[in-house]
């Protein structure tokens, strides 16, 4: 049920919203909590690597929600981002009018600044015929101790459109968090989305990502996770590209790591459904200390003209690239870590 | 007389199935560049990398010195934080890992200038090649040239190059040469691993290994020769590793004993 509170309500592009926000800190008029809140989690999105002052701009399309309120919605030309509060989240709804090109991506933050809570984020995306856009998402916990935040996500990309999205999160040291998202794309006739989800720094918790997506004839879906899980975090993520039109191509690619007694298991389905439909996954997880990873690749093709491939490596850092790095001068941690750390950022 | 900055004595290294050094004596002077040659599988590649510490090459017996310095016992690490390094005739890749980061890896104080210059060194437009990454997008030649670089960029004590020459084209076997040359210039020794001729002609003086074993040392011309005259028909009519089950182990004996009685 939707909520309309009065920070909902108050839906102010950003550079006004943190003037606003200025203002009622320094004086304590207005909403001095809705200011506080603003405030810490333009904080919060900085720590998960974004650049606040790239809000700042009218030129860029943004939100910024915190728990179940919208505090701040900037939109641009062509794109229209409704968004409102719920009891436990936010329902979100992004359009991209037909041939609209952006130079900068749609920029949004969610997160909660609080240690406990749900946060609930149902989400849509559509994106018109002959659009490209790209997204820039992170998502903050920074003081996570027992949080959910749960993602249900629906992508349209229209006919020979472009959606690029990237989402990175930062959970804080402590891993009380549960990271829950669901997406269900369909990629229209000659349409393009690209994703890339990133939880390297900080604890991960408990991560489940959930994705398929059905891609038309000469459409391209290009997935790529990446994650770093230390301690007892849990790891989880299913993947799903249909192939279904001819031509169509698809690429999974994986990248984690998993040291003390973190556990992650990747599986990823790619169908081959059409005539010259394309699939390929590429998977890699190392593992460290008592760690576990799994994977798990499924491969189905039902046309014989179609073609899908899957490679994964998964164990300790190699043995040469450890010398080699250690022969510099690292010591041998030290060498883990650099070789772990480009494997994410590759 | 100049110093040691590497003195082997007596190493012996047993790998599952085979002892792959044999008593090996060698050493490099400071500031000498000293060519190891040998047929494929007589032990070079596993000398070096008993040399720098890799794992599985611990010595059976004897004992390495760097800089008068007892190694042996040393960590990859130790001995690489005391100036000894290797350059892999296979170089590793690395995923994310972009050149300019992993030139810096290696130097005390890491420098955009001195890592252009050691780019340049190996005939790579730094411009061009910062900020690629050291993946399998590179070709072979490209990543034997960045590893030839990041060891220039080192400026080590002793720097073993396996192979520095081998996939990389002829057209730039001058600038491996040059940038050997250089390295000696500026102080370090270098222990040249190589089967071409051409290579050695920057070295100072040379080895020959056969069957595990150092069996000849001296002016570079002389043990060039002995290794064409000697070793290069064995090679041909017997293949690479001679001294393996098909030959019986009769090749192994045969050459070292008459290595030894030159």
């Amino acid at each position: 049920m939707a909520r309309t509170s009065a920070w909902s309500r108050r839906r102010l592009p950003v550079s006004e919203a943190r003037e606003a926000a200025r203002l009622d800190v320094g004086s304590g008029r207005r909403d001095p909590a809705w200011a506080g809140e603003f405030e810490a989690m333009l904080d919060a999105y900085e720590k998960a690597g974004g650049k606040p002052d790239v809000l700042q701009g009218k030129r860029v399309a943004s939100a910024v929600i915190s728990a179940s309120d919208v505090l701040s919605v900037n939109e641009v030309e062509g794109v229209t981002i409704e968004a409102e509060g719920l009891d436990d989240g936010v329902r979100a709804h992004i359009t991209v009018a037909p041939g609209t090109k952006l130079d900068h991506p749609v920029h949004l933050c969610f997160g909660m600044t609080q240690t406990e809570g749900v946060q609930r984020i149902n989400s849509t995306y559509e994106i018109g015929e002959g659009a490209e856009v790209g997204f820039l998402a992170h998502c903050t916990f920074p003081n996570a101790v027992k949080l959910q935040h749960i993602m249900d996500a629906e992508i349209h990309i229209g006919a020979g459109a472009t959606m690029r999205y990237r989402e990175a999160h930062y959970h804080g040291p402590e891993g009380g968090i549960e990271v829950l998202p669901t997406t269900r794309a369909r990629v229209g006739e000659g349409g393009r989305l690209e994703t890339e989800f990133n939880l390297t720094e900080g604890r991960v918790g408990r991560m489940a990502i959930e994705f398929e997506v059905d891609v038309e004839a000469h459409g391209v879906a290009e997935l790529i996770a990446k994650a770093y899980g230390s301690d007892d975090d849990d790891i989880s993520v299913n993947e799903v590209v249909r192939l279904n039109g001819e031509g169509a191509r698809g690429v999974t690619k994986t990248r984690v790591a998993v040291r003390d007694r973190a556990k992650s298991e990747i599986t990823t389905t790619a169908e081959g459904n059409a005539p010259q439909a394309r699939g390929h996954m590429d998977c890699t997880e190392i593992v460290r200390g008592a760690a576990e990873a799994r994977n798990i690749p499924i491969v189905v093709v039902r046309d014989d003209r179609a073609r899908v491939t899957h490679e994964a490596a998964i164990g300790s850092v190699g043995k040469k690239e450890l010398e080699t790095l250690m022969a510099r001068g690292l010591e041998e941690e030290e060498a883990v870590d650099v070789i772990i750390r480009g494997m994410l950022r590759g | 007389m100049t110093r040691d900055m590497l003195k082997v004595e007596g190493l012996s290294v047993r790998r599952p199935g085979a002892e792959v050094l044999r008593n090996v004596d060698l050493n490099v002077g400071a500031g000498e560049v000293h060519a190891l040659l040998g047929l494929n599988g007589s032990g070079k590649t596993s000398l070096a990398l008993a040399l720098m510490g890799a794992e599985g090459y611990g010595p059976e017996k004897g004992r390495i010195h760097l800089d008068g310095r007892d190694i042996t016992d040393l960590s990859v690490t130790e001995r690489a934080q005391l100036g000894l390094t290797l350059a892999w005739q296979h170089p590793a890749r690395f995923e994310g890992l972009m050149v300019a980061d992993y030139l810096a890896l290696g130097m005390e104080e890491p420098s955009r200038e001195r890592m252009q210059e050691a780019l340049e060194a190996v005939a790579l437009a730094p411009r061009a090649y910062m900020g690629r990454a050291v993946d399998t997008a590179l070709s072979g030649g490209e990543r034997k040239r960045i590893e030839l670089a990041a060891v220039y960029a080192m400026e080590p004590r002793l720097a073993i190059l396996d192979e520095p020459d081998s996939g990389i084209d002829v057209l730039c076997l001058e600038d491996v040469i040059a940038l050997i040359r250089r390295m000696a210039a500026g102080g370090t020794s270098v222990l040249l691993i190589t089967h071409r001729d051409e290579m050695t002609s920057v070295a100072d003086r040379a080895s020959l290994m056969c069957a595990g074993t150092v069996v000849e040392t001296g002016e570079t011309q002389e043990v060039r020769q002995y290794f064409a005259r000697r070793c290069r028909p064995h090679g041909d009519l017997l293949g690479s590793q001679p001294w393996g089950t098909l030959a019986g182990g009769t090749y192994q004996r045969v050459v070292a004993e008459e290595a030894a009685g030159e």
